[in-house]
């Protein structure tokens, strides 16, 4: 029996194996579908060029610039004249060799870059010749190309995604572009559009055999965005040309709008060196320079205790708590003793009276330690005091990320009772141990767009728009996520305060910072700052600093200045605002001497004191 | 002699639909956007058409022939053959390796195709000569002798896989009454070359020492008198036999040899090297899916990524195009035609008859067994042809003439039996 039935037992377990196995293969196991289109297409992407980008009055500040790759197939190569080639294209014979032997290396089928980045001439005299070189192909690409030398810290830069940019977005694929800083990596999305994909079939060897199923699952690219900004590209340009030579930032703010007018960073660098061939080079360089530091925009993240144009904060907190009105007066003798034995300096004279308005443009500091005092012991528990101050601060942008639309920036401080309980423990401080807050000094950290910003805010009575660079996006309305903030302080107590900073100018501190014909309004500070050298603080030339905003009655620019080690305010920082304001608000400077003063001034013997290792002296 | 309505329509059926199956997806194996016209004759389409056309003349001479002419000159037939395997020495063509071809004005046929028809016909013969039986040494040697002349001279072209196909006989052999022990003796070869190749020596020693002891204290409590030199003797010749093959496999074979029993075995994984053509296959198959990606929607069999698509890896375009279902069809048409051949060869009751259609279902079988093997990673890579499924004339022709036979037998079968 067995011996009739064995090959048909054997044929049917046998085709049962194998339907099992087809089973397996062909409905349970889903990988080899993409193994084999892993295999068999070939998706190329299909880039829309990148957007423009223009200033607020439609200047066009990037656009993009053809280069062009000399690409070879090792396979269809024939002999050719190394000579007359290297000559043509400028690559060295050796070079050349290398780059051949590598292209053949990684595949003699598919391109390799033999030479890269030609330029428009070159490539000009290299398509009459193509013909002689065969195998050879010329592949153009898209670089980014500005026309302006400035404003680099706020365009940003693009260069190809890394590692961690493809596990972050698996839009991009390896060798493509993304945005790295400024508005090129805020407004990515808007700026590269969104590529489109097309299917090619290929086969074993990775030719391509023609369109994957008829093109049907093609996508079409996404045309990319223009983008226009809002600042002022000559105002940048004045404003970079004025901090040559110097360390610092300067950020300027349209109140009406949170519109950043300029933004300014020193030292800086011409946008156009991380194009190209030498851009790793340039870069490494400007990445290294960690003294200068190109690289740290100190406009959005340098914080540094804010100094006296803090007191004009103090001042509408004390007026709207009612621990003070403009008729209020306090007595200065040179300083004061806020607490037993404790004596803080003024540079008032011996029997001063101050009200509001002359504590401000005399920038007295006994006046806002009582002010302060007020506020914080308003209540019988400082913690409440200092929480109320807070909550004020807050509402102008301070102690937190003010949400502007650039990808960096820096909250600040603004030290609260939790902090101060933390630091003394419950109970052990009081008014006169944190009075240092009375004077923008002690655990005070602000950035400069924040002290812009609330000097937009004082300008606009009561309000501030949130900052912000990008003015419109075409083809989309503009955002409206930035908003009209309110600030707690009631319009009415803004007008002494300004009155008193409209003083500083006419006749306080910054006397410097006057401009025929135009109101101006701003605070000198001054702030005191420490490094570290071989282990010990040392304490550096004071930071020069300057809030102001212009004109008084209908204000057009709030800008805010601070350069490092610059000394007091009405030395650098004031004149380089007025230059500035007169700049934006009449097109042109009247007062040349100033202005040539300022171009000129170079702070580089200072920046060096602390790395001579020699002994140096502060503020001369 | 009217036998045409008594002929087996199913394998006839299964024959025809298994060849225009074939042609279809030639077509799409070795498509070509450039030259996509459906008769191109000197594209492989055409030519498998040509082949189809004179394989149907074929099948119809046979068909009218009388039946007995078939058992009269099987003898002759065979000797041409031996003759044809014997002339590739001087006068044959060396393609990719092997001398297996004779080339008539760019036309090529290859005896070992029809070689096996003819020993499938001289075994026939043999065994149904009253004074033959296959259970005395003489009758064995000569049926042997019989088939591994043709074998030994179709290995040595060399061509394995060809060779390889006449092993298949011993199923005929055990139908006729081969004692099972050789049948064992085979199988149990096979294990232990496997075994060999799949764990170190000195464990495969062992467990035969282990195996043969227990059998026999096993036998010793059926039967006290069991003499102990038999084991003895067979724990040797194992031992001889796995150190052999251990010798052959790892000192005389090749290492291409070597390579496609590691990659079947999962010893090794090299998907870019020797195990190319397997893994292409299986991505093929693997990726057609439930009903496959659509005629001549192949990506894979458009890209040309399994090499020998048209011929011995025809299946993986099946697999890849026409999905489970079309791959599974293919595999019950298979079954359904074996199964059948070996049911109505049961009913004969004239020797030559059924032993000869024993052939013709082992012969399918064993090329059944390995091509689909191979495609699907079953089986190590052997180069045979799926039948009346892959290109080459020689095949389709060496197959439509022994499925003929077949008919024309069957359909006599009443003939016979009344005779």
């Amino acid at each position: 029996m067995i011996r009739i039935y064995l090959l048909r037992i054997i044929t049917f377990s046998i085709s049962l194996l194998f339907v099992y196995k087809l089973m397996d293969l062909q409905v349970f196991n889903t990988n080899y579908q993409r193994l084999s289109e892993n295999n068999a297409v070939l998706e190329i992407a299909e880039y829309p060029e990148r957007g423009f980008i223009y200033d607020r009055n439609g200047k066009l500040l990037v656009v993009n610039q053809p280069a062009y790759d000399l690409m070879i197939i090792p396979e269809n190569v024939s002999p050719f004249d190394t000579l007359a080639f290297c000559e043509l294209t400028g690559i060295n014979k050796k070079r050349l060799i290398y780059n051949l032997k590598k292209a053949r290396r990684y595949s003699k089928r598919l391109p390799s870059v033999v030479v890269n980045q030609i330029s428009k001439e070159t490539y000009a005299k290299l398509q009459e010749q193509m013909w002689k070189f065969e195998g050879f192909f010329i592949q153009k690409k898209s670089l980014r190309k500005y026309q302006i030398g400035h404003a680099a810290n706020v365009l940003g830069y693009v260069s190809e995604v890394n590692n961690y940019d493809l596990k972050k977005d698996d839009y991009y694929r390896l060798g493509e572009i993304i945005g790295r800083q400024g508005i090129e990596k805020s407004y990515e999305k808007a700026l590269r559009g969104s590529k489109g994909k097309r299917f090619l079939q290929k086969d074993r060897f990775n030719r391509i055999l023609g369109p994957y199923k008829e093109s049907i699952y093609d996508i079409q690219p996404e045309p990319a965005k223009d983008v226009q900004l809002t600042l002022d590209s000559d105002l940048q340009a004045y404003g970079e040309s004025l901090m040559q030579n110097k360390r610092g930032g300067i950020v300027a703010i349209e109140p009406a709008s949170g519109e950043v007018l300029a933004l300014v960073n020193a030292p800086t660098y011409d946008p156009s060196i991380l194009v190209g061939r030498e851009r790793s080079k340039n870069y490494l360089k400007l990445a290294n320079d960690t003294l200068a530091k190109p690289l740290f925009d100190r406009g959005l993240l340098a914080q540094y205790p804010p100094g006296s144009p803090f007191k004009t904060l103090n001042a509408l907190i004390a007026l709207q708590e009612e621990v003070i009105t403009k008729e209020t007066t306090f007595k200065c003798n040179k300083g004061h003793y806020y607490a037993k034995g404790a004596f803080m300096e003024c540079h008032c004279r011996r029997g001063t009276k101050n009200d509001l308005t002359k504590a401000i443009y005399r920038s007295c500091n006994s006046y806002f330690s009582y002010t302060y005092r007020g506020i914080i012991e308003k209540y019988d528990n400082p913690e409440l005091g200092v929480n109320l101050w807070k909550e004020h601060l807050k509402s102008f942008g301070l102690g937190n990320y003010l949400g502007y639309d650039l990808s960096i920036g820096r909250p600040g401080h603004i030290p609260g009772a939790s902090y101060y309980n933390r630091a003394y423990s419950e109970g052990q401080w009081k008014a006169p141990t944190i009075i240092s807050n009375a004077i923008g000094q002690g655990e005070l950290l602000t950035t400069p767009i924040q002290l812009a910003n609330f000097t937009a805010a004082i300008a606009n009575r009561g309000y501030y728009i949130t900052p912000h660079f990008v003015k419109n996006i075409t083809g989309d309305s503009l955002q409206k996520k930035f908003s009209k903030k309110i600030t707690s302080i009631d319009p009415k107590h803004f007008e002494v305060v300004i009155d008193g900073m409209h003083k500083v100018v006419e006749k306080g501190t910054a006397r410097i910072a006057r401009i025929k014909s135009i109101d101006v309004c701003g605070k000198t500070g001054t702030a005191e700052n420490f490094t570290r050298i071989n282990g010990e603080i040392v304490q550096l030339t004071d930071h020069s600093i300057f809030i102001a905003f212009a004109p008084k009655d209908d204000p057009k620019i709030a800008i805010a200045v601070f350069i490092e080690n610059g000394y007091w305010g009405a030395r650098w920082a004031a004149p380089i605002a007025s230059l500035m304001i007169e700049n934006y608000l009449t097109g042109n400077v009247k007062r040349k001497r100033l202005e040539k003063r300022m171009l000129m001034g170079s702070l580089i013997e200072e920046y060096q004191k602390p790395t001579s290792g020699k002994p140096f002296k502060i503020n001369e | 002699m009217n036998n045409s309505f008594r002929i087996d329509w199913l394998t006839l059926f299964i024959y025809l639909i298994l060849v225009s199956f074939g042609i279809a997806n030639i077509y799409s194996s070795t498509f070509d956007s450039n030259q996509p016209e459906l008769l191109n004759f000197n594209r492989p389409m055409g030519k498998q058409v040509i082949f189809f056309g004179v394989s149907i003349a074929a099948v119809i001479f046979i068909l009218v022939a009388p039946s007995k002419v078939f058992e009269r000159f099987s003898s002759v037939f065979y000797l041409i053959i031996i003759l044809l395997l014997v002339g590739l020495y001087p006068f044959g063509n060396t393609i990719s390796g092997a001398r297996s071809w004779y080339s008539f004005g760019g036309v090529g046929l290859q005896p070992a195709e029809f070689a096996k028809v003819a020993v499938a016909l001289a075994i026939s013969k043999l065994l149904s000569e009253i004074q033959i039986d296959i259970r005395q040494f003489k009758s064995l040697f000569q049926v042997a002798l019989v088939i591994l002349l043709p074998m030994g001279l179709i290995l040595v072209q060399p061509d394995a896989g060809s060779a390889i196909v006449f092993t298949s006989f011993l199923f005929v052999l055990y139908r006729e009454g081969l004692p099972g022990i050789y049948i064992l003796l085979v199988g149990g070869l096979i294990f232990f070359f496997i075994l060999t190749l799949l764990t170190p020596l000195p464990f495969v020693y062992v467990s035969i020492l282990f195996v043969i002891i227990s059998l026999f204290f096993f036998s010793k409590k059926l039967n006290k008198k069991t003499p102990f030199s038999p084991y003895i003797l067979s724990i040797l010749l194992s031992c001889g036999y796995v150190y052999s093959v251990d010798y052959i496999f790892n000192e005389l074979f090749e290492q291409r040899h070597r390579d496609r029993f590691n990659i079947v075995l999962g010893k090794e994984i090299d998907t870019q090297g020797v195990g190319y053509n397997l893994n292409q296959s299986k991505i093929a198959i693997g990726s057609g899916g439930w009903d496959g990606k659509g005629y001549l929607q192949g990506t894979q069999t458009k890209g040309g990524f399994v090499p020998e698509q048209h011929t011995d890896y025809i299946f993986s375009t099946i697999g890849e195009e026409w999905g489970f279902l079309g791959s599974a069809s293919v595999v019950i048409l298979f079954c359904l035609l074996i199964l059948r051949i070996l049911s109505r060869a049961e009913k004969q009751k004239n020797t030559f008859s059924r032993v000869y259609g024993y052939g013709v279902a082992s012969i399918l079988f064993i090329h059944f067994l390995i091509n689909i093997g191979m495609s699907i990673g079953l089986v190590p890579t052997i180069g045979i042809p799926l039948p009346l499924v892959s290109y080459g004339g020689s095949s389709l022709l060496g197959f439509s003439i022994l499925i003929a036979i077949y008919l024309n037998l069957d359909a006599n079968r009443l003939n016979e039996a009344s005779f």
